[in-house]
């Protein structure tokens, strides 16, 4: 965060990955307001997501966390009538800038939704289609990257014996990490999540939240999760936004033991509405 | 602090509402057991001395009772900020208050012995002292109910003055017993009585910390403690 919150003596030891000293913004936005139509869903929208950081952004259905996480990869210039203002800032570049490709936008900043949705192709082309649109690998570079990317997602040992079948004799929780596979394959800078795990069973979601713990070295991430405990235990960051609005962000430490804003407290801790 | 809205899960509320009450039952048998510790003392009275003493069961079980629900609790709610700060506390409270149970029954037992003799004269500074700690340990605990940090800050206060009071009552007993050899063995009874409701007096203002930091999520500031009693047993004297 541009000011760092203070954080209580108790919030630094339960936090996940402590506090945020040390880290670089990576994603600035500025003045971010969205609209769909007429309808604003997002508004005057200041955050910091710092490098290599995983930031939960949380609140209730409709208070523009998925939004968000679409006008970041430029997702809803795919509809007509929706538009954005502001910055959002990546690398001296502000992505929302009609004169940013977003097909190339998108190969820098990866998408995993709620629901995996893997092509109905071998888990190998699963990986392979999407690079080709990228880039030109030769045969071996391409089994490389398959084989990279499907270890970077912890799925490599499930699945290299069966390379060649059908995605979709996987299981809901082997899907979505070939997923992230699928998404990591491209080798993005930011990762975005929206949700990932709300149709997997307990253990695929450890599985996933474990993944999310390890792809943290390499990427900055943002994950939109109604689940708290998943925020608490996932993030470095949280961000809580209601009406459009971010209410309160600081070390999810912080904010899962001592929020500052009444709204936050209310939400967190079961109150709200 | 005291406006939090309720949950949207309504059991939650009760489970809370539960615990509080424990507290409030150990803080309200602690006081009990104090006033009537200091009294059977004053009042020489070894058998209501005894049954304080086995009194004190009452809040080990609570104790035990309030540790059980509070961890149930976390397990099952996966409660964060007031709500974990709260639970937390309530549950190094019950383990301070079953402390400070423990005193009581400590002077209550002291209280059998005295009772043998003649009254002491330093022993007239005890209710006054007595009746000082078992307050501050019923405001920290209407402070927790309440999550009143303001008075817990005035609890925590207050504590100076029990300490000002155990220095006094420590340098008239030294005097005391140097004036009268022969009843050293009482006095010293006597004295480990003023220690241990000094050290009410500290558990008080622990539960009055623990207290603030619940309902604000920041803790008091610092005290300085001065205990004045390290320079009377200086090789001065």
């Amino acid at each position: 965060m541009a000011d760092s919150p203070q954080t209580a003596s108790l919030a630094d030891v339960v936090g996940r990955h402590d506090t945020m000293d040390g880290s670089k913004p990576y994603i600035v936005t500025r003045d971010l307001n969205f609209f769909y139509g007429e309808s604003q869903a997002l508004k005057s929208i200041n955050l910091d997501f710092p490098e290599r950081r995983v930031t939960a952004l949380i609140g209730p259905s409709g208070c523009g966390k998925s939004t968000l996480l679409r006008v970041i990869n430029r997702m809803y210039s795919l509809y007509p009538g929706q538009r954005a203002t502001g910055e959002v800032m990546m690398g001296g570049v502000n992505l929302i800038d009609p004169k940013v490709d977003p097909t190339e936008l998108r190969a820098r900043i990866g998408m995993v939704f709620q629901k995996p949705t893997p092509f109905p192709m071998s888990i190998y082309e699963n990986i392979a289609f999407g690079l080709r649109l990228h880039e030109r690998l030769s045969k071996s570079a391409m089994d490389e990257r398959v084989e990279w990317s499907l270890r970077k997602a912890a799925i490599w040992e499930e699945t290299k014996d069966r390379l060649n079948t059908s995605a979709l004799g996987m299981s809901g929780g082997q899907q979505q990490r070939l997923c992230i596979a699928r998404t990591i394959a491209i080798r993005p800078q930011v990762l975005l999540f929206d949700e990932p795990t709300s149709a997997l069973d307990p253990i695929s979601t450890a599985k996933v939240e474990e993944l999310i713990a390890e792809l943290r070295a390499e990427f900055t991430i943002l994950i939109v999760t109604h689940s708290m405990q998943q925020a608490a235990r996932c993030s470095d960051q949280t961000a809580f936004m209601y009406l459009g609005h971010v209410v309160e962000a600081g070390a999810t430490a912080q904010i899962f033991t001592n929020p500052r804003e009444q709204k936050t407290r209310e939400y967190v801790t079961g109150r709200f509405g | 602090m005291t406006d939090l809205p309720a949950h949207t899960l309504t059991s939650y509320d009760e489970d809370l509402d539960r615990l509080r009450g424990l507290i409030v039952r150990m803080g309200r048998l602690c006081e009990a057991q104090i006033v009537g510790a200091v009294d059977a003392l004053v009042r020489h009275d070894a058998d209501a001395a005894l049954r304080v003493v086995a009194g004190d069961n009452e809040i080990d079980a609570l104790d035990a009772e309030t540790e059980r629900f509070a961890i149930l609790t976390i397990a099952l709610r996966a409660p964060v900020a007031i709500d974990l700060r709260e639970i937390v506390a309530a549950l190094k409270t019950s383990a301070i208050l079953e402390r400070i149970g423990d005193y009581a029954k400590n002077i209550a037992k002291r209280a059998t012995v005295l009772a043998q003799g003649a009254p002491l004269e330093p022993m007239v500074l005890v209710p006054e002292m007595a009746r000082m700690v078992a307050q501050m340990v019923a405001s920290a605990i209407d402070a927790f109910v309440a999550r009143d940090a303001t008075l817990a800050a005035a609890v925590a206060d207050r504590d100076q003055l029990v300490d000002d009071f155990y220095t006094s009552l420590f340098r008239s007993l030294l005097t005391f017993m140097m004036e009268n050899p022969q009843r050293i063995t009482q006095s010293a009874h006597l004295l480990f009585i003023a220690k241990n409701l000094e050290r009410i007096g500290d558990h008080a203002t622990n539960i009055a910390e623990l207290v603030a930091y619940s309902a604000t999520g920041e803790r008091l500031a610092e005290r300085t403690k001065r205990d004045d009693t390290s320079s009377v047993i200086g090789p001065r004297d």
